[in-house]
């Protein structure tokens, strides 16, 4: 908190302190939290970092937390795995897949409730809020959980099964409603409206949430032994996560950890059928048209990007690019990763694959070049997705020779 | 004819606190426009110097995006709810 200097609009610039407040009162532009990244740099180094706790808390001094009393439940410094396998078969000889499907709830949204719930805590809410796609839900009823703090979670009302039990086994208030996320997102900013004593962790809190996405960039460059990689494959939704991950690149190098000034590419990811902000950059405008989303990756199906101007000029001003992939293209994405690196994915991170094997195709990622790809959510979470073209290899009786006779050809040595 | 017109919290400073107003017009944009010359300084807050409506601020009728109706040549029947709403909430 001693090196926050306020929130900042990312518009105008006008200063608010850092209390409960996401949009700026004048032009309603965002709010960022504003560091002074001098005093941090005085304070941090790679050693006292490396010394740190193996969660996104070894980044403190990064983030907009005051004290060390969070609510850890272990998430962050997940897997960066090199994907040998993957990266052969696509031609990309150098290629890392940064797994957070290894975080407690199984996305990468726990990195950011993590945050936002230390923060609400701080502010002295007693209940926290979200209108949730599904793993944003997870993590809010879990952590809310844990903390002993009222939740009150609202999704739409067709989540995949898998999602809406890891939601309401938690034993918060779970509101499906009847509509689609934005549906969903524009109720719970008017309710942020008439009730301010409640932390929504995507509205009024949402500078301090946003946040924890950083850690993703912090923890690629740390486990990449303080280096940055060439580009990046990131999904989006909203765009929060891949802003966020350009902010991390840049404060590693504003606060002294980095040697040089990173150069990462930034491209986004996004499913065909709900896909604003590519089309945007396809089409070299500003302007990004909402629309109605239409996709088996119901975690990116926001049709009314809140960050997707900014995601799109993250991604121009950093020489990526944009994909957009059918709901076919995901399912062998999702296939593709589990086949070649042992990771199952969720659909988003079926998009993320599919959209790394469109620019490797497109000659945006060059074979030379050093990828990151960012799968933020696990596979037993869409399962729905895969029960049609994923089954048993054969299905025999208990018997030998049926076993044989059933995998003959199929087996060396049968 | 009375169409309701509901504020977020960041604009009620300049409605004396009201969360909801009641107004009258032909189109969504009439209608802010008579929110404004009601309560002054809100349409420097909605609109940009062109007159569209600034990137920031999302507008619903009857609970629908009204960039997926006819913007605010959108006609509004009596009775109906317009919200005014930050753009900027949600996702990850």
């Amino acid at each position: 908190m001693e090196f926050i200097t306020g929130l900042k609009c990312k518009e105008c610039g006008r200063m608010y302190p850092a209390k409960a407040l996401h949009v700026c009162d004048f032009c309603f532009g965002p709010l960022e939290v504003d560091y002074d990244y001098d005093a941090i740099k005085g304070s941090i180094s790679r050693e006292s970092i490396e010394a740190g706790p193996r969660s996104i808390w070894r980044y403190s001094a990064l983030l907009p937390v005051e004290g060390d009393d969070n609510l850890s439940m272990g998430t962050g410094f997940t897997p960066l795995v090199r994907a040998e396998r993957l990266g052969a078969e696509l031609g990309l000889p150098s290629l890392w897949v940064k797994n957070d499907t290894a975080n407690p709830t199984g996305s990468f949204k726990d990195r950011v409730v993590s945050v936002s719930l230390a923060k609400a805590r701080e502010l002295g809410f007693k209940v926290v809020a979200c209108a949730s796609t599904g793993n944003l839900a997870n993590a809010v009823a879990a952590h809310s959980a844990r903390a002993g703090i009222e939740s009150l979670v609202f999704i739409p009302h067709d989540l995949e099964v898998a999602k809406v039990v890891t939601t309401a086994v938690y034993g918060g208030h779970l509101v499906a409603v009847d509509g689609n996320y934005d549906d969903v997102n524009r109720l719970c900013a008017e309710l942020t409206s008439e009730h301010d004593d409640w932390a929504f962790v995507n509205v009024n809190v949402r500078p301090y949430y946003a946040e924890g996405s950083k850690t993703l960039a912090f923890e690629v460059a740390e486990q990449m032994g303080w280096h940055t990689p060439d580009h990046v494959v990131v999904p989006v939704a909203s765009g929060s996560q891949l802003t966020k991950i350009a902010k991390g690149f840049k404060e590693l190098y504003a606060v002294g950890l980095l040697d040089e000034e990173p150069h990462v590419r930034i491209s986004g990811a996004q499913a065909l059928g709900c896909s604003p902000v590519a089309e945007a950059f396809k089409s070299g405008k500003d302007v990004i048209r909402p629309v109605k989303p239409n996709t088996i990756a119901k975690s990116l199906a926001i049709g009314n990007p809140a960050d997707g101007w900014y995601a799109l000029d993250t991604v121009r001003s950093t020489g990526g690019s944009f994909a957009s992939v059918t709901d076919e293209e995901i399912i062998e994405g999702i296939k593709i990763l589990a086949r070649t690196e042992g990771i199952f994915a969720e659909t988003a991170g079926g998009v993320t694959i599919a959209s790394l094997i469109k620019l490797i195709s497109e000659g945006v990622i060059r074979p030379d070049e050093r990828v990151v790809i960012f799968i933020t959510g696990h596979g037993l979470k869409t399962v729905e997705a895969l029960t049609s073209s994923v089954h048993p290899t054969v299905t025999i009786a208990p018997k030998m020779d049926a076993f044989v006779e059933a995998m003959a050809g199929r087996l060396a040595g049968l | 004819m009375s169409i309701i017109v509901r504020i977020p919290s960041q604009l009620r400073e300049l409605t004396d606190g009201l969360g909801e107003i009641s107004l009258s017009g032909a189109t969504v944009g009439e209608t802010l426009k008579e929110l404004d010359s009601k309560y002054p300084g809100i349409g420097e807050r909605l609109f940009d110097e062109a007159g569209n409506l600034r990137r920031f601020v999302n507008v619903f009728l009857a609970d629908e995006d009204v960039r997926f109706l006819d913007g605010l040549d959108t006609p509004v029947q009596d009775g109906q709810t317009i919200s005014v709403v930050p753009a900027v909430a949600g996702g990850c």
